[in-house]
């Protein structure tokens, strides 16, 4: 059908100026794209819609010769996606082009009725097809955006604390899935080398419910840190969670657990060679004041 | 999903596979994965590439860069014409064992892609195949 | 052929990885470091690994085997300094390493092997009278 592909490049810069002069204004949504900028999506668009055509394959844009066109059309749309267009307003965009195209067919072919709806049939397969590959690539956009989003609200969200000289809390706030746990693992463990701590205290006040699959990141994150030298402790264990995990049957006999945060803070203090000593007493001489800890804090 | 740039590398001797792991970091740091992604990739690509070498009694692996709908990633086909692998489901199963067997290898690097598809026969030979995306 | 070397440090052996080893030279370090055990009636063994950006299963094996094989031969071992992303990756890949004892650094590996010093120094010192 490179008859089509003729009458198409013959009329380019004729198609491409009624297409921007017809693009009704909501779709240019100046606010989003500078004129410029619509100009010469448009005018690549075209082009690479011209190369396809030409070399006969108007039926099926997956092909070879579809390559530029649709790697364009993936482009326009991603960003377009990033900037805040909806969907339809980018799918419009390339259906938009159907006027003007259909226009200059007329034009051209009106002595055969049937070359005539061909060429249009043809053409209003293709534009569709094309449409539907910017709102496929404008979910995936939006998909990869989002899931961006929601790692970045993960990361400020497990603040990883330092206690004391050596010793680390993480509070888990929320669930804990499989990519969280990703998260949270790598900021534990970079802390751990970066404050040179030998002890991390995981508190799970916050966590809802400790099923199979949350015990299995919790040990993941404990068996990582253990394997570069340093020990978790497990504080925050309410009630209903240490039945749960008796009930499932989860294994923590590696694991020291405490249920309250402050114990297990001093069990690591002690581990760590130190201890709490009274103020009075130290005043007074009559306890060892180093390793104390003192209101430095 | 258009390849962009490929690479072929040998693994028939163990200076293969840590040149083979050493090139897919190099991949890995050109498109710039997080240092943990490209560990794991990495680390499943020593895998594999080991288990063409002693299981497959030779093979080779390729890089390709691959681009999705909105992403990119990394492909990487292990292939060998060594014995094939008889079970392929207890093979994926975790397990340590001494001598010849493969161990966490298939398993093992089964998670640290994203992707992982293998295809074998026994007497013709195996084909690997794992997607790490950006 | 090239190795890693195996300083002696008193009592202890300390070696540092800092290649990318490939799988004959893992093997010939588990070798070298029982020899040198047996040479020099070693009583620990401390692993540096702060500089392998890659602990794969046949690495970590060679780790749990040299842990095995020391213990067997009255030596104490430690692996120190692994990198979060390799800890992260190996947990992933379904190693854990039950047999190795850990520390975060050279530093404090060798407080670990000082601390248990007392019980096996007596052990290395009967060695070295036979």
């Amino acid at each position: 059908m490179s008859k089509l592909g003729e009458i198409i490049s013959r009329n380019e810069d004729h198609i491409r100026a009624d297409w921007m002069k017809h693009m009704a204004s909501s779709l240019q949504r100046a606010d989003l794209m500078s004129k410029l900028e619509l100009e010469e999506q448009s005018k690549a668009l075209l082009t690479s819609i011209v190369r396809g055509v030409s070399s006969g394959e108007t039926d099926d844009p997956s092909g070879a010769a579809w390559s530029s066109a649709r790697e364009l059309l993936q482009d326009i749309s991603a960003s377009r996606a990033r900037q805040g267009f909806t969907p339809s307003e980018t799918a419009s965009f390339v259906l938009s082009l159907k006027q003007p195209l259909f226009a200059v067919i007329r034009r051209e072919l009106s002595g055969s009725q049937d070359e005539l709806f061909d060429a249009l049939w043809k053409c209003t397969l293709l534009l569709d097809k094309l449409s539907l590959i910017t709102i496929e690539t404008y979910m995936a956009t939006r998909e990869e955006l989002i899931s961006r989003q929601q790692q970045e609200l993960l990361e400020l969200s497990t603040p990883v604390v330092k206690l004391w000289d050596g010793i680390l809390a993480l509070p888990i706030i929320g669930t804990l899935d499989s990519s969280r746990t990703q998260v949270v693992m790598e900021e534990l463990l970079q802390t751990v080398v970066a404050t040179n701590s030998k002890f991390a205290i995981i508190d799970i006040t916050g966590v809802p419910t400790v099923d199979t699959l949350v015990a299995q990141h919790l040990l993941k994150t404990i068996t990582a840190a253990r394997l570069m030298g340093a020990e978790c402790i497990i504080s925050g264990v309410r009630p209903q969670i240490a039945q749960t995990i008796v009930h499932l049957g989860i294994n923590l006999e590696d694991v020291i657990t405490k249920a309250k945060l402050a114990d297990a803070f001093a069990l690591a203090l002690q581990k760590s060679g130190r201890t709490v000593v009274r103020a009075s007493a130290a005043a007074n001489g009559s306890a060892p004041v180093s390793p104390a800890i003192q209101k430095e804090g | 999903m258009t390849v962009v740039k490929s690479e072929q590398l040998p693994l028939q001797s163990s200076s293969d596979v840590v040149s083979a792991r050493q090139r897919v970091r190099q991949f890995a740091i050109e498109l710039r994965f997080s240092l943990v992604d490209q560990t794991k990739l990495v680390t499943a690509a020593s895998e594999l590439a080991r288990n063409a070498l002693d299981h497959g009694r030779g093979g080779q692996m390729s890089i390709e860069v691959i681009n999705g709908a909105a992403r990119t990633g990394l492909k990487l086909v292990f292939e060998d014409n060594g014995p094939g692998i008889p079970d392929i489901e207890a093979a994926l199963k975790d397990g340590f064992t001494t001598g010849a067997g493969m161990g966490l290898g298939l398993g093992g690097s089964k998670r640290l892609v994203n992707e992982f598809a293998i295809e074998s026969e026994v007497g013709k030979g195996t084909k690997v195949t794992v997607v790490r995306w950006k | 052929m090239e190795r890693i070397p195996i300083l002696r440090m008193g009592p202890f052996l300390l070696i540092t990885i800092q290649v990318d080893m490939h799988d004959k030279l893992a093997m010939q370090l588990q070798d070298d470091v029982a020899q040198r055990i047996s040479d020099w009636g070693s009583a620990g063994v401390l692993i540096d690994i702060s500089s392998l950006e890659i602990v794969d299963s046949f690495i970590g094996r060679m780790l749990a085997n040299i842990a095995a094989m020391s213990r067997v031969l009255g030596a104490d071992t430690v692996v120190v300094g692994m990198q979060p992303a390799v800890a992260i990756t190996l947990v992933e890949l379904g190693m854990s390493l039950p047999g190795v004892r850990t520390a975060l650094n050279v530093e404090s590996g060798m407080e670990l092997l000082y601390g248990t010093l007392g019980t096996s120094l007596g052990a290395a010192h009967d060695r070295s009278e036979v």
